[in-house]
Order: C-alpha cells, then sequence, then structure tokens
C-alpha cells in the first residue's frame, strides 16, 4: 500500500469515527461502511480502525471474522452471493450455479483475474416464495435462471 | 425484484386495514396500565417462535427502574423458509414502527432499534423514509403528539449475516459492537439488555401485531384463533405448491387445511418450523398449528414425493455446522458429527449402533448447548431419521442379478 493511500484511508477512517463515533457500539456500523466501499477491511484499516476507537486491534479482527459479509481478504469489485438454502434449492439453485461457474471459469469463493466479480454461497435469503435467489453487492434477484444470472453477471464493470 | 402486492393482501388481524399513527394516538389516550391490561388479556405470544407471552416481557421491563430503557425490533429473521418480515418491512412498516413506538410508550423507553438484517439492506431506504414522514408528524419525536415526556426516536442498524444474531442476546452482543455471541441467561434482557438497560427485544410480527390490538382491542383479537393460541399467525410458504408466499391464517388450522390453500399436491412432508424445527410425515398431516400442538416461527416448506429427505436433512446440518456460532461445544462439534452422519449414511458406510449414538448426541444438543441454535439444531435429525427410516434405511432393490 502506497504512502498515499494509507494517508487517505486513514483520514476516511476518521471521518467514520466522527460519523459514529467512539463508543464500542459504533464498530460494526464503522467496519460495514468500509466494507461497502473497499468490498473489505484490510489489515492497515482494521489496525486504524482500533488506534481510533482505542481498543486492540485483534478485538476488531474478531468482530470480522464473526460476521459472513465482513471481508478481510481483498475480494472483487462485485460481490455475489448466491443462497445455497433449502427452498433456492428446490427450485434449481444447482442450474444457476454450474452456469455461473461455467461462464466466469471460477469456483465459489474464488474472484475472477480480473478482479471483476467474488462468487460466495450464503444463507437463506429470505426469498424462499421466489428462488433461486442472490445478492449482487446489495441488492437482491430472484426467480433466476441461469441466463439471466449470467447475464446479471456480465453487466457488472 | 417484486412488486407492490399491498393491495391484494387480506387477512384477519395484521392485514386488516389500518392507517399510520392510529395505534399511538389510542395508545397514549389509553395510558400505560391499560395497554399492558389490554395485551395480558389478548394473550399475544412472541411470534418469532419461542412464544414468550409478550405482555410480560413489557410489564417486567416497565417495572424495571432505570434511567434509560430500549425497545430492539428482532427484523434479523434468519430461518430457513421464513420471509414473511421481509413482507412486513416491505409493505406495512408503519404497523412495525407504530408498535416500537407503542412498546417505548409503555415501559417507559426513549430510543428503539430496529436490528435489520444484512440482507434485507435493499429495504432500508424504504424503512428510513417512513420513519423521516413519522417524525414530521410528530409520531416520532419530542413531545409525540404533545405528550409532555414522551420522547421517543427510532434508529435502524444493519446486521451482517449471521443467523445466530437471531438469539436477542446475540443480537444485543451485536448492537453493543462485539462477536454476535449469546449470554447467559439470566439476566434476561428485560432488566439487563442493550448496554445493561432493561431491553425488550421483540420479532417483527409480533410489534405489528400490537397497534391492532391496541385499536381494536383484546376481545376482538381472541376471536381469532383457539382458546390457548389466540390471534392469528404469519405463514412462510415456500417449497413444492403452486402458491408460495406469506398468508395470514388462525391458529387452529391443520397442516392439510393449508396444503390445500396452497395448492400442493403429492406432499409428501412438511418442515415445520424451518431447519430447527420438526419434519411432519404424511401421517400426521391432521396436527394443528397452535402452542397446544404445533407451535411455530412460521416457516413452513413443502416437499413432495420426488425429493430426497437425506438430501434435505443434508442441506439442514450444513446450515447450522456454517451458523453454529462455535462458543458452546454441543453445537460446535455437536452439529459437525451430525452433518458426518448424514454424510455416512449417504455413502451406506454407517452401522446403526453409531446412528443411535448419534441421536443420544442430538437429545444431548438439546439440553447442554448454550441457546435456541444448538438446542433446536438436532430437531431435524432427529425426526427425519425417524419419521422417513423406511425411505432412508429400507430402500427396497430393483430386482435383477447378484453381481
Amino acid at each position: 500500500m502506497l504512502v498515499f493511500e494509507k494517508n487517505a484511508l486513514s483520514q476516511e477512517i476518521e471521518s467514520l469515527v466522527v460519523k459514529y463515533g467512539t463508543s464500542r457500539s459504533a464498530l460494526l456500523q464503522i467496519l460495514q461502511e468500509i466494507q461497502r466501499k473497499h468490498k473489505y477491511i484490510s489489515d492497515f484499516a482494521q489496525q486504524e480502525v482500533a488506534r481510533l476507537m482505542n481498543i486492540h486491534p485483534v478485538e476488531v479482527n474478531s468482530v470480522i471474522s464473526f460476521y459472513s459479509f465482513l471481508h478481510s481478504k481483498p475480494q472483487g469489485r462485485n460481490i455475489v452471493k448466491l443462497c445455497k438454502t433449502i427452498s433456492c434449492d428446490m427450485a434449481g439453485k444447482e442450474t444457476v450455479e454450474n452456469a455461473v461457474k461455467r461462464e466466469l471459469g471460477i469456483s465459489f469463493n474464488e474472484t475472477t483475474k480480473d478482479n471483476r466479480i467474488s462468487l460466495e454461497y450464503t444463507s437463506c435469503l429470505g426469498q424462499c416464495d421466489s428462488g433461486p435467489a442472490m445478492i449482487i453487492n446489495e441488492k437482491v434477484y430472484t426467480r433466476l435462471d441461469p441466463e439471466t444470472a449470467v447475464k446479471l453477471l456480465n453487466e457488472l464493470k | 425484484m417484486e412488486s407492490k402486492l399491498k393491495t391484494k393482501r387480506t387477512g384477519q388481524v395484521i392485514f386488516s386495514p389500518y392507517s399510520s399513527g392510529e395505534g399511538i394516538k389510542k395508545a397514549l389516550s389509553l395510558g400505560r396500565e391499560n395497554i399492558l391490561f389490554e395485551l395480558k388479556s389478548s394473550g399475544l405470544k412472541g411470534r418469532g417462535g419461542a412464544g414468550f407471552p409478550t405482555s410480560t416481557k413489557w410489564m417486567l421491563s416497565a417495572a424495571a427502574v432505570a434511567d434509560k430503557k430500549f425497545i430492539v425490533c428482532n427484523a434479523d429473521e434468519g430461518e430457513p423458509g421464513t420471509f414473511k418480515d421481509r413482507v412486513l418491512l416491505q409493505e406495512y412498516p408503519e404497523l412495525i414502527f407504530d408498535g416500537i413506538v407503542i412498546a417505548g410508550f409503555t415501559i417507559g423507553a426513549q430510543t428503539g432499534i430496529v436490528y435489520l438484517r444484512g440482507e434485507y439492506e435493499y429495504l432500508l431506504e424504504g424503512l428510513e423514509d417512513h420513519l423521516i414522514k413519522m417524525r414530521e408528524t410528530n409520531f416520532l419525536g419530542k413531545k409525540i403528539l404533545g405528550k409532555e415526556g414522551f420522547d421517543f426516536d427510532i434508529s435502524i442498524r444493519l446486521g451482517s449475516g449471521a443467523y445466530v444474531c437471531g438469539e436477542e442476546t446475540a443480537l444485543i452482543e451485536s448492537l453493543e459492537g462485539h462477536r454476535g455471541e449469546p449470554r447467559n441467561r439470566p439476566p434476561y434482557p428485560v432488566d439487563t439488555g442493550y448496554m445493561g438497560y432493561p431491553t425488550v427485544v421483540n420479532n417483527v410480527e409480533t410489534l405489528s401485531a400490537v397497534p391492532h390490538i391496541i385499536v381494536k382491542g383484546a376481545d376482538w383479537y381472541k376471536k381469532f384463533g383457539t382458546e390457548k393460541s389466540s390471534g392469528t399467525k404469519l405463514f412462510s410458504v415456500s417449497g413444492d405448491c403452486e402458491k408460495p408466499g406469506v398468508y395470514e391464517l388462525p391458529w387452529g388450522i391443520s397442516i392439510k387445511e393449508l396444503l390445500e390453500l396452497v395448492e400442493a399436491k403429492n406432499t409428501k412432508a412438511v418442515q415445520v418450523g424451518g431447519a430447527s424445527g420438526t419434519c411432519i410425515p404424511k401421517s400426521q398431516f391432521n396436527r394443528k398449528f397452535g402452542y397446544e400442538d404445533l407451535p411455530t416461527g412460521g416457516s413452513i416448506i413443502i416437499f413432495n414425493e420426488s425429493r430426497s429427505m437425506l438430501k434435505v436433512l443434508k442441506n439442514f446440518m450444513e446450515f447450522f455446522v456454517e451458523e453454529s456460532c462455535g462458543q458452546c461445544t454441543p453445537c460446535r462439534i455437536g452439529n459437525t458429527k451430525l452433518l458426518e452422519g448424514v454424510e455416512k449414511i449417504e455413502t451406506g458406510e454407517f452401522t446403526y449402533a453409531y446412528i443411535n449414538v448419534l441421536k443420544d448426541l442430538g437429545r444431548t444438543m438439546q439440553v447442554a448447548s448454550k441457546c435456541g441454535l444448538g438446542q433446536s439444531s438436532p430437531n431435524s435429525f432427529i425426526s427425519i431419521l425417524e419419521n422417513f427410516k423406511d425411505e432412508i434405511f429400507h430402500t427396497k432393490g430393483q430386482g435383477g442379478k447378484n453381481e
């Protein structure tokens, strides 16, 4: 990481801490904002959050490792999560899953070489009446078939 | 994305007509004691699945002495097959927020927090818009509707993809910025909750019923349902049927009636209560939903004759292995062992002695786990292996030569 990148990130985290406060209950909100923007929370970002909130970096890391939507390793620019729970599974999750894998040439829990898309599984998305369902970044897509799923992924920048 | 279906929904209680703020006005004129009385006589119980009487929760925290109190709305529905809260959050935010304000007034809280699961982040904007409208019309803010000393506001906090955070103490841990690991109970949140202050944690559906009960009265509410299970329940129906979706039905309806309503055909089994619930075979379809027989949080997953129950069970056990928070040993190790057992049955490398050991392990988990996750995760393992043993263990030969 370059020095000016580090400085920019520090400034960003400082403004988040100003926005949410230094109380421990603000930690998850701050981490969620960093995750939303950068798609992961780097070691340096974790240390900065810990320093500014006056807690141990291990505490920050343990919170990140607990929640499945927070990442400590770099991800692609778009995070795609496919629901693997029973109702979506019965509605045809597997055909969507296979089509997406073939099209991108990667497996789940992997990122494309051009860093465009990371594929993940997720537990029940609460769209069981209209599966198979998938979340792309924060947006939910339902009633997918392999063709639409692939089309959605191809539209991602 | 789904379209707005609000005009099409009809129901006896929650989906009955209601105009925003109606419940708050009535509640303020009734006063605290009368609200608690109405709620107690309505017999409303927690709709998340546990079924704890709502009035008791409110009374305990109303009686607690503290300079701050909190209302937390549990919108972290993560049980496989449940999506009723999504419909309420999207189409009936006025019910939820009015319910929170009424709860806040009753117990003397100043702050309401909605813990919205990360998967529903796309609903956040609509909810925030509704809160802004409520602030403009003084249903939130200082001196609500001119009531001296009643200041109340609501904020929304997002989860980050952890099923266990639906457990109320884990949810509070998460709100406090920690890992979502359940606490020991007691102390209960009603006296030691968020930040150590008295906190009422209620499910979205429970809070949505409150404004209706306040406006129309407990006697009206009790007309629906059965003697011990008053009112209606939202059922989230998915799986093999023609009409999946959210249905508001009175307690006391049987599985068979529900299956007819949603046009399910060739049904072999119904999973009641999601992955942590029980799997009901065809022979028991006359059982009725309600606290007397089949209590449920409302998740109904339907399986027809073509489904392999072993695969269903494997999906459930994979879910629990993934979602166990790992804090207590019975749940962390137990779920992994049960999943291993399912995989052994799948490949045929099992002994009945070992399966019986695993069923014992399941029963141990039910009593030894720290929270509801581990206490209920063996339910589907035990009920599926018991109710579908013919299919799983006694598959008949196809005929032919011996090789």
